[in-house]
């Protein structure tokens, strides 16, 4: 670990709302995305002439185009009741990041621009010109949200700070002010095929890599084939589940579900990343663009079922939009839902008794479960609401004997970020995603106290490299953190040559 | 036909049409512009009955802040709830017969101006005492308090202090309901009350008072977990599709 450059904050076991103070993140940003980064995705390389004038328009256009930007902007009253529920203020103490003042940088200008009050009496109602100095809090800020949508719980109009983050790197990337970590990965997603850069090759070595791997540990010939036509069920997962710790541990938990299932399936070169930063950057098309890989990839391959592995944001667009961006699926088989969540998949069979567990074999573990925010607040699954929570869970009690949930302020749709989704995952925000994490490490914290819990199992990739980096600034070993599918692939009981 | 009783008659027909009009035109600004993804805060319900019993328990009980925070909720649903009986009760100044429901809300009506009062200084204190709300205030969050806050208090002092010719009140509330104008009494204090309401029903759709309008737009809370079923796809959006 490099040397730490900000206060870890103390984990406190009764924790309070901060104290306000100003500017304690003004400092932290992400590197701007370069030139060529940014011209792979069609916006301008620096922030372009008469940016002021093109930046107003656009925003025009978004508040035409999304009824949530066009009502959220005008809702909001200043209650306070989102306040004190964003994990970034309660861990940092800057106001703005307060969902409400990180909504007012940008409801000020659409103010000052869009509304009577703002453009005749600017002063009364708060309203303010998008200044350089303005426009730079946006990049700042609008940086430091990751759209997981816990304010949106609590808010009285459910004004959403996602959607407002949203537009606002929408707007930025149209003047030239993207943002690199995110830009960066979707260019890497048109020109590989996959976040992490990892070329077909390389994919098809890893997984052969895998195969021999878990021939070695278990005796039994589980396959993890890659573009193998006819397959019933293309799985499309998080590239991170290809090779990062604890992150292929569930990649190899699905391939055991499949094997024992005896489900034919395959993963896809064209397709081999779950995961859509076309959303954390508030763009359709970029969005659309790159789930079309997906559908085109089902095609290609004759795949009956799309089946989603474990990631937050990923499912999300999977569960959300898909149908919306590259349906209608009507090519599928319509027993199935599309798409299925690996969860769901698992779940099903072990309702159906069509898998075998040694739950003595996560003895080792005490485990808790910590619900991803974008698949608590904007998914669902199985057939009934909440699904998204009792299914993991159900899972864990099925291929485990410890179980403990965390505080229950701290789960299910109130679960807090992990500190690094929306497209903050970049090492040049560690102060922040530490800071971030703070809320989720304190109620993990109490149950480690209380239960013993030395696992906190969760189904996002990001929630893991998050949890993997940030955990041991607390103190906590990195390798607490795993996948549901890990416990299902320790326990599940495969036959030789199924 | 006094000055005033023109002036007032006039500006109540304005501030209505400020109200009605820009209400319709947000309204409909609203409804016309698409909502192309769907993002309900999930767990959400899975059919529209689900949904009216989710907006209901919104707009009726205020259930998300009520998860969000107990004493902001005390104050914003008691002063809410006040508003609405208040309303009500007014009802009877611009009805003849006085309808029965209003007439059986009548008691109720005056106990409810003192708590709308409770309810509105319990906020406003929140604005001063709270440093995070306090932050975020800006000047027409306290002034939209003390316009509401006066026009409580005029009615109030007109009901306990200085008492005003009421029927002549009411023939002339009457009088621009049927167009048949009548002469406005000149007491101070109901010119007051009356002139913070025209107010309050003009500056209604260019303020933060949209929220009323804007909650039953809010995508995250009026939109079925449909996705899977459903596509949505809006125009613009299957512009791309081509």
């Amino acid at each position: 670990m490099a040397a730490t450059t900000f206060e870890v904050p103390p984990l406190r076991e009764y924790p309070v709302i901060p104290i306000l103070q100003e500017d304690a993140m003004a400092k932290s940003r992400p590197y701007v995305a370069s030139a060529p980064i940014q011209h792979a995705l069609g916006f301008p390389g620096e922030l372009v002439d008469g940016w002021h004038d093109k930046a107003i328009a656009r925003m025009g256009e978004l508040t035409a185009k999304y009824r949530s930007l066009k009502v959220y902007l005008d809702a909001c009253v200043h209650c306070g009741a989102c306040s004190d529920k964003c994990h970034y203020f309660l861990g940092t103490g800057d106001p703005k990041n307060m969902p409400v003042a990180r909504q007012d940088l940008m409801r000020k200008v659409y103010r000052r621009h869009f509304t009577f009050a703002g453009k005749y009496f600017p002063a009364l109602v708060g309203a303010e010109d998008l200044t350089r100095e303005v426009l730079d809090d946006w990049y700042v800020y609008f940086n430091q949200c990751s759209e997981c949508r816990r304010c949106s719980v609590f808010c009285p109009y459910g004004i959403d700070t996602a959607e407002i983050t949203m537009a606002a790197r929408e707007i930025m990337d149209s003047i030239g002010m993207g943002q690199k970590y995110s830009n960066e990965i979707i260019g890497k997603v048109h020109r590989i095929g996959n976040n992490l850069g990892l070329p077909g090759p390389a994919l098809e070595d890893t997984l052969a890599g895998l195969e021999e791997d878990v021939k070695d540990d278990t005796g039994a010939d589980v396959r993890f084939p890659l573009d193998d036509k006819g397959a019933e069920v293309l799985l499309v997962t998080p590239s991170a589940d290809f090779f990062a710790e604890p992150h292929v541990d569930s990649l190899i938990g699905y391939a055991k579900v499949f094997h024992a299932a005896g489900i034919r399936w395959t993963m896809s070169s064209h397709a081999s990343e779950a995961g859509n930063f076309g959303m954390f950057i508030g763009n359709y098309e970029q969005m659309r663009a790159i789930a079309m890989r997906v559908r085109e990839a089902a095609l290609e391959l004759g795949a009956k079922r799309i089946v989603v592995g474990e990631c937050g944001h990923a499912w999300r667009v999977a569960y959300s939009f898909w149908n919306t961006l590259i349906g209608p699926f009507d090519f599928l088989d319509s027993r199935y839902p599309v798409p299925q969540h690996i969860c769901e998949v698992t779940h099903d069979l072990i309702q159906r008794g069509a898998l075998a567990f040694d739950r003595e074999a996560n003895d080792h573990r005490v485990i808790t479960f910590h619900d991803s925010c974008n698949v608590a607040r904007a998914s669902r699954m199985g057939r009934i609401p909440g699904g998204q929570f009792t299914i993991p869970r159900a899972i864990i009690r099925a291929v485990a004997n410890h179980f403990h949930d965390m505080a229950p302020e701290t789960i299910r749709e109130q679960t807090f970020c992990c500190g690094g989704g929306g497209g903050l995952l970049t090492d040049e925000l560690i102060d922040l995603r530490v800071k971030g994490a703070l809320p989720r490490v304190e109620a993990l914290k109490a149950v480690v106290d209380e239960h013993g819990v030395n696992f906190m199992a969760t189904i996002c990739a990001i929630c893991k490299a998050q949890f993997s980096k940030v955990l041991p600034y607390y103190g906590f070993d990195m390798s607490m953190v795993g996948g549901v599918h890990q416990l299902v692939s320790t326990a599940i009981r495969l036959s030789p040559h199924g | 036909m006094s000055a005033l009783t023109i002036s007032f008659a006039l500006l109540f027909y304005g501030a209505t049409a400020l109200l009605i009009g820009g209400l319709a035109y947000r309204i409909l600004l609203y409804a016309r512009t698409p909502a192309p993804l769907r993002i309900p805060t999930t767990p959400a319900p899975l059919g529209t009955p689900g949904v009216a019993w989710r907006m209901t328990r919104e707009v009726v009980f205020f259930e998300s802040l009520f998860k969000s925070n107990k004493w902001t909720w005390v104050f914003g649903w008691m002063f809410h709830l006040a508003l609405l009986l208040v309303l009500l009760r007014h009802l009877r100044y611009f009805t003849e017969p006085v309808w029965a429901v209003v007439v059986l809300l009548q008691p109720l009506g005056l106990y409810a101006a003192f708590a709308m009062l409770a309810g509105l200084g319990g906020l406003w204190v929140r604005r001063f005492a709270v440093a995070r709300v306090r932050y975020v205030s800006s000047p027409s969050d306290h002034l939209m308090l003390a316009l509401l806050v006066l026009i409580a208090a005029t009615g109030l002092a007109m009901k306990y202090v200085v008492h005003t010719d009421i029927v002549a009140v009411k023939a002339f509330m009457l009088g621009l309901v049927y167009v048949d104008w009548q002469p406005l009494p000149a007491d101070p204090l109901l010119l007051a009350h009356l002139a913070l309401v025209a107010l309050l029903m003009a500056v209604f759709p260019v303020s933060k008072l949209l929220h009323a309008p804007g909650v039953f737009f809010s995508p995250t809370r009026n939109q079925v977990d449909d996705a899977r079923e459903r596509r949505h796809v809006a125009a613009w959006a299957a512009a791309l599709e081509k």
